[in-house]
């Protein structure tokens, strides 16, 4: 199926409701075997136990910089090439994106009070999550403050795209500046730094999250398109009245 | 399994982090839910794409 085909919302409604329960089935999977293969791992020698923490933590952090990735992508769908589920798309990736970002935050700070000694530290990329955060929930916010789905599309795809200027900072803070927070230890040059015994049970993890992602985004990116034909017939029922 | 004195917090960060992803695919199912049975009624009603103007909308 050539991915212009999905422009078409029935096309992608029987499109999704085909992948949706196989990628639940695989996050389920992963995300089970990865608990597994988390909690029989050996505890680290610095931080012991509480390095299974690292095994949501991180996973959800790379969701939550993917799912606005995908957000501004889609953005650029509906400000440049007005493809007609590029707003639908941004729409549905917003809470789920949220989320993940709030799955990162409270796992870190319940990870930085046994290992660094405090919940929260102004520091470069835990501000800069936060700040990911908020700028989450103000694009949830304006979808809600403007009825007409187009307007609002337009307004978010702006927002959106200034908004994603934090995303490399979010990436990049702890080599730009001195955080509390330890630097890039998998997606860096020269190769992951965390032992493989500890990096598999992550990996998986983070593969079940990005399968629970797709098919929870693709869930409700279904529920946008039914969502905006449930207007579409109550506006043709109101305008049918109105005639008679 | 012996989580260690800080065994409170792996617990509370898997518990948050099941109590989150939880309520988004409750979420995501009540949803569809509401959207199909309010799609429902108005088909039911007879308001449907091929009603066209209105002409058929009771």
């Amino acid at each position: 199926m050539a991915l212009l085909d999905l422009a078409n919302p029935h096309r992608f409604l029987a499109f999704a409701r085909a992948l949706v329960p196989a990628l639940a089935l695989i996050a389920a999977v992963l995300l089970v075997l990865g608990l597994v293969l988390g909690f029989r791992a050996p505890p680290d020698y610095q931080q012991g136990e509480t390095v299974r923490i690292m095994f949501i933590h991180v996973p959800a952090a790379w969701i939550a910089l993917g799912a606005y990735t995908l957000m501004a992508i889609s953005a650029l769908g509906t400000l440049v090439w007005r493809h007609p589920l590029a707003d639908v798309s941004a729409k549905a990736a917003a809470p789920i994106g949220a989320a993940f970002s709030l799955i990162c935050l409270l796992t870190g700070a319940l990870w930085g009070r046994p290992t660094w000694g405090t919940y929260w530290v102004w520091d470069a990329r835990l501000t800069s999550v936060l700040v990911l955060f908020l700028v989450y929930l103000g694009i949830l916010a304006l979808w809600r403050a403007i009825e007409d789905p187009g307007q609002a599309a337009r307004a978010v795809a702006i927002l959106t795209l200034v908004g994603f200027v934090n995303v490399p900072i979010v990436k990049f803070s702890v080599d730009w500046w001195n955080t509390l927070h330890q630097p890039a230890s998998v997606f860096r040059i020269g190769g992951p730094t965390i032992h493989p015994v500890l990096l598999t049970p992550l990996l998986v993890t983070a593969a079940g999250f990005a399968a629970l992602f797709l098919a929870l985004h693709l869930g409700a990116m279904r529920n946008e398109i039914l969502r905006r034909r449930v207007r579409a017939l109550r506006m043709l029922a109101a305008a049918g009245a109105e005639a008679r | 399994m012996d989580l260690g004195p800080h065994a409170g917090f792996i617990l509370a960060a898997y518990g948050a982090a099941v109590i989150v992803l939880g309520l988004v695919v409750l979420w995501v199912l009540l949803d569809h839910r509401a959207q199909r049975r309010a799609l429902a009624a108005l088909e039911a009603q007879g308001i449907s794409r091929r009603s066209g103007s209105g002409a058929d909308v009771p």
